[in-house]
């Protein structure tokens, strides 16, 4: 079986780029490369990420500096051409501030940068980024952000909930969705989403963080693992 | 003759004025004047701590480079080396609790990163002032969000440290930054301007008008415009460090340079005298190509700023272009400002005009050094005699307070502030003993960890300063990891004052003593002295840090309980010992008495059992005895496993129950084993001649201890568990 | 020239930052205070421009880059 492409992007104050990178190469042993923000080119990436960090020092708002960069003419083109585009954390942040995926995020609902593993209630395994989710399992996987607390407005959220669009949600570790679980405040407890079509994926917690077990969980394999079956059997989720 | 009030703002005797005219051979003028304040200052000429510190063992096989660098460097194994050390950012700290903080991670980050190593773990030695005080609780958060601002942008895991409340700290924080970076063994770099006629190049941030002490007084008598007074408080910007990082570890990688170093305290005063010294060479630089942030700046405050982010290097004349496109890629200038020379001096030219030439070696290496007087504090012969205090009425009730101690309770509060995991390679998180990082693709690990109980060293600085090591390395043990160096941050009072130079002395003869039974070197750390506010001096605070080397990751261990039914051993011996105690302190609001005493030797046979025993993979969980004793460490080995396991101890000594629950005798670890491993490490121990003991079991839910058969102690564990984990959340809960 | 632009949260949008300094205030006995939106200031020199133009491209530029106008709004001035 040929090895799939992944483009892992970096944006100057990326910071979670070579983490990305080193999962997926020698976890789970796909061909991967970086992309150089200022660059034109998707060197026939067949899965885009967008990596955590802090692009541009978060200066202004999260995300919001990087969405100028050059390479984004290029990867809002495969985005809207289907290819598949996952952003975490910081990359979740520029996929919002492209508008690639609805809402925004606000401040931490306690005003602080947060760090620790989470539980996440799964909530759609109809993705690219799901099918490999095995049944009522609950997802722990780590946090570390100061700008997570989800936010859009009604309309938007009645829009996203009609369409399927969540993806994750905090929850206890038994898989409830409760006001205490939600660690950073979001609207619905929101933790990832999907856009329409299903091929942009934002979330906030760190898959590449729980890729192996010395590290305390693997369950950010779900989601590598469904990328990569997902791509390899170009499955259809319409 | 300069005038007198001019020497006095630069903290410049006039003995040593005469010596600076005498080197030079003229009378210096304000901008060679600045540049000897800064140059022969406490802070970079050690000049009353040189003479101490000599003591300390600083050699070793395994050491590449001892202090007198950017930072010391222990090679590892399989072609890697360890660069680590410690510094502090007290006063900033304290006047700017945010910035302060910020800006100590920036400058202990560039001293890790310019020579070569990108850096892999950060972790910090806190001690803040009571919470019960607004302004203290201002300071700790303004502090912990400072370090947490910096390090999480940067991408460096802030991967622990320890955090003590003190009285003492009350006007007077400690903020103590420790980073480990990792690079090949042959790809060191080092502060060397080498080769005549060689391209200096200033990369980073402008230029501007920060933290230049007392510049506004000696313009004002230069005639000059009084008007800019600037606040001392430097602002980072750790955005701009992330791209210099980048930056810099890719020229080097691709050995484009020479020589670099960092333009922290003492700005380009420091890089150039320091840069020229160690390569036996001059440095001629021209300010007006120095970019800058601010208009009209004097020489004087060009070479005296202390702005951040910024770095000085030397390249090869052919590769110069090559190393301002990678700055450039990074979005970054590298100027050409000036050129090595070959007549041991450093030239300043600013508008055309030569405004210093003076010696480099006059300014880096003869500053005078002092033999302070030093004399026994009077304090002593009063707090080190303790009176009997009656035994606690209520064990539980003592038990529970005591973990609602701040320094004792749980820190998740400050850690989770921090970005532990970045870089992947985290494998204890923060709250164990040490942490521990894996390197990708090998099989050994490092660990590492801050300890310095600054009461013991208030008490008696000799045994404390011995203690400090070794907790630091019996932290070591308990994650399986033994200690290959150590770097120091001392904290300390007035030096002018002989109390305080007893204290220094003493507390590096404890430190001198200890490495020297574990056999570690010092490579290299940072004195703070002056460390008083209003004239009240802060307890002598040594923190230590020590690297430790893990054989195997997959053998580490953790403090916390793991199943029911394991058998707990101590290991080591309980003694009747209660003075310098956290009981004493925070039960009695005494801090009074002897520390506990410490036989090194002893120490050490303790640590070669803990770490042979999980080498062999006997035991499921080990953690230290430290402060709030023997209760307060079982009570963390419960709360500290994942399903709160209660146990059950039955402890035999013929010891007072709340010196023996509470007392903080040394060279104690509480392990658990499966009962059928129970033979084989009871063997470990008495093949190293340490004392071992089964004491009790785990399982249930309350935490029991009978004491001859009594029962004195009987919690839930959930419940005491609360209490530690919301102690110092519940000072911060909104206003 | 000199432009300034106030860019803060939109009415809808929980302000935690503000809610926490309106908080600090009370118990610091300012109990007059009703309410506090915390926002972001731009100061902007610019070359100088027609009046036409300025009004064409300042809230351009604060729609684009300064706020989000999913959670934020913006007012903007000439101060010099």
């Amino acid at each position: 079986m040929s090895k799939l492409r992944f483009g892992v992007v970096v944006f100057p104050g990326s910071n979670c780029d070579h983490d990305t990178f080193h999962v997926l190469r020698n976890v789970y042993g796909q061909d991967t490369f970086y992309l150089w923000h200022k660059d034109h080119d998707l060197n026939n990436a067949d899965c885009i990420i967008l990596p955590g960090g802090f692009s541009y020092g978060d200066y202004l708002r999260s995300g919001a500096i990087a969405k100028f960069s050059p390479l984004m003419k290029e990867l809002q083109e495969f985005a809207h051409g289907g290819g598949l585009v996952l952003g975490i954390c910081n990359g979740f942040q520029v996929l919002l501030e492209l508008g690639l995926l609805p809402g925004a995020m606000l401040r931490n609902k306690n005003l602080k940068f947060l760090c620790e593993h989470v539980h996440l209630k799964m909530e759609n395994d109809q993705t690219p980024f799901t099918n490999q989710w095995q049944e009522n399992r609950v997802l722990r996987i780590p946090i570390a952000h100061f700008d997570g607390n989800y936010y859009a407005s009604s309309d938007t959220i009645e829009e996203i909930k009609t369409n399927d669009q969540i993806v994750f949600r905090y929850a206890d570790r038994e898989g409830r969705i409760t006001e205490e679980a939600n660690v950073n405040g979001s609207v619905e407890n929101i933790a990832g989403l999907v856009n329409k079509q299903r091929n942009v994926l934002g979330m906030m917690p760190h898959p590449e963080r729980a890729s192996e077990s010395l590290l305390g969980s693997n369950d950010g394999q779900a989601i590598f693992k469904s990328i990569i079956h997902h791509l390899t059997h170009s499955l259809n989720y319409s | 003759m300069i005038h007198k009030k001019i020497l006095e703002e630069h903290k410049l005797t006039e003995e040593e004025y005469e010596r600076i005219v005498e080197l030079i051979g003229k009378e210096p003028n304000i901008t060679e004047l600045g540049i000897f304040s800064l140059m022969w200052s406490e802070h970079c000429s050690y000049k009353s701590s040189k003479a101490h510190l000599q003591k300390l063992p600083v050699t070793g096989e395994n050491v590449i480079q001892g202090p007198g660098e950017n930072a010391g460097i222990i090679d590892i194994g399989e072609g890697l080396a360890a660069v680590f050390k410690i510094e502090s950012h007290n006063h900033p700290s304290f006047i700017e609790p945010y910035q302060g903080a910020a800006t100590g991670v920036g400058g202990i980050l560039r001293d890790i990163f310019t020579m070569g190593a990108r850096p892999i773990a950060l972790m910090d030695a806190l001690r803040f002032g009571p919470l019960s005080l607004p302004k203290n609780k201002t300071i700790t958060e303004g502090i912990i969000s400072g370090i947490a601002g910096y390090g999480n942008c940067m991408g460096v895991p802030t991967v622990g440290g320890d955090v003590y409340f003190n009285e003492c700290y009350s006007l007077n924080p400690l903020v103590n930054a420790f980073c480990l970076g990792i690079c090949e063994k042959d790809k060191i770099f080092y502060a060397k301007a080498e080769g005549e006629g060689n391209p200096v190049l200033y990369v980073g941030s402008k230029t501007g008008r920060d933290g230049i002490h007392g510049a506004t007084m000696a313009s004002a008598e230069f005639g000059e415009d009084l008007e800019e007074k600037r606040p001392n408080v430097q602002v980072g910007d750790p955005f701009k460090e992330k791209l210099l990082l980048e930056a810099c570890l890719e020229v080097m990688n691709k050995n484009l340079i020479i020589g670099i170093q960092d333009m922290g305290a003492a700005g380009l005063t420091c890089s150039t005298t320091e840069m020229a010294s160690n390569a036996k060479s001059g440095i001629e630089i021209n300010l007006d190509l120095i970019p800058q942030r601010e208009e009209g700046m004097t020489p004087y405050e060009i070479m005296l700023s202390e702005s951040q982010e910024r770095m000085l290097l030397v390249a090869k004349k052919e590769t110069v272009k090559e190393v301002q496109e990678i700055y450039a890629k990074w979005d970054l200038d590298a100027v050409i400002v000036g050129q090595v020379t070959s007549d041991q001096r450093l030239k300043v030219i600013f508008e055309g005009i030569t405004v210093v030439d003076i010696p480099v070696q006059a300014v880096v290496d003869m500053c005078p050094l002092y033999h302070r007087e030093s004399k026994v504090p009077a304090y002593l012969e009063s707090q080190t005699k303790l009176d009997p205090i009656p035994p606690p009425e209520d064990y539980n009730g003592t038990l529970k307070k005591l973990l609602s101690s701040p320094t004792i309770a749980d820190k998740q509060w400050v850690f989770r502030q921090y970005d532990h995991m970045v870089q992947i390679n985290t494998a204890l998180l923060p709250g164990a003993d040490a942490s521990v990082l894996r390197l990708k693709n090998k099989k050994f690990a490092l660990a590492m960890t801050l300890d310095g109980n600054s009461l013991y060293t208030y008490l008696d600085p000799k045994t404390g300063g011995k203690i400090a090591v070794a907790e630091a390395c019996r932290n070591l043990a308990c994650v399986g990891a033994h200690p290959v160096g150590v770097t120091n941050c001392l904290n300390f009072g007035n030096p002018e004052k002989p109390e305080i130079m007893w204290q220094f002395q003493e507390a590096i003869e404890g430190i001198a003593a200890a490495c020297r039974t574990f056999n570690i070197p010092v490579t290299g750390g940072n004195v703070s002295f002056y460390n008083e506010t209003e004239g009240l001096s802060i307890h002598p605070t040594p923190v230590l840090g020590i690297v430790g080397l893990l054989r195997d990751v997959d053998k580490s261990c953790s403090p916390g309980f793991k199943n029911t039914g394991d058998v707990i051993f101590l290991i080591g011996k309980n003694k009747d010992e209660i003075g310098g105690s956290e009981y004493l302190k925070f039960i009695w609001d005494m801090e009074k008495g002897q520390p506990p005493q410490i036989d090194l030797q002893t120490e050490k046979q303790v640590h070669k059992v803990c770490i042979e025993a999980i080498a062999k993979g006997l035991l499921h969980s080990a953690h230290d005895i430290s402060e709030g004793g023997l209760a307060v460490c079982i009570a963390e080995c419960a709360f500290l496993g994942d399903n709160r396991l209660g146990c059950t101890l039955h402890l035999k000594d013929r010891i007072r129950s709340d010196a023996l629950l509470f007392g903080e005798s040394q060279s104690r670890i509480i392990v658990t084993a499966k009962p059928e491993n129970k033979d084989a490490l009871v063997k470990i121990a008495q093949g190293q001649n340490v004392p071992i003991e089964e004491i009790g079991t785990t399982g249930g839910k309350n935490m029991t201890v009978y004491h001859n058969q009594k029962k004195i102690i009987d919690l839930p564990v959930q419940k005491s568990y609360t209490t530690w984990k919301q102690a110092i959340p519940d000072h911060f809960k909104a206003r | 020239m000199k432009i300034r632009v106030l860019v803060s949260y939109k009415d809808s949008v929980l302000d935690p930052q503000g809610q926490t300094v309106r908080n600090a205030l009370l118990t610091m006995d300012y109990d007059f205070v009703k309410n506090i939106r915390q926002g972001k200031v731009f100061e902007i020199e610019i070359e100088a421009l027609s009046d036409e133009r300025i009004k064409q491209v300042i809230p351009e530029l604060a729609d684009r880059v300064l706020a989000n106008p999913i959670i934020e709004k913006f007012t903007w001035e000439i101060i010099e």
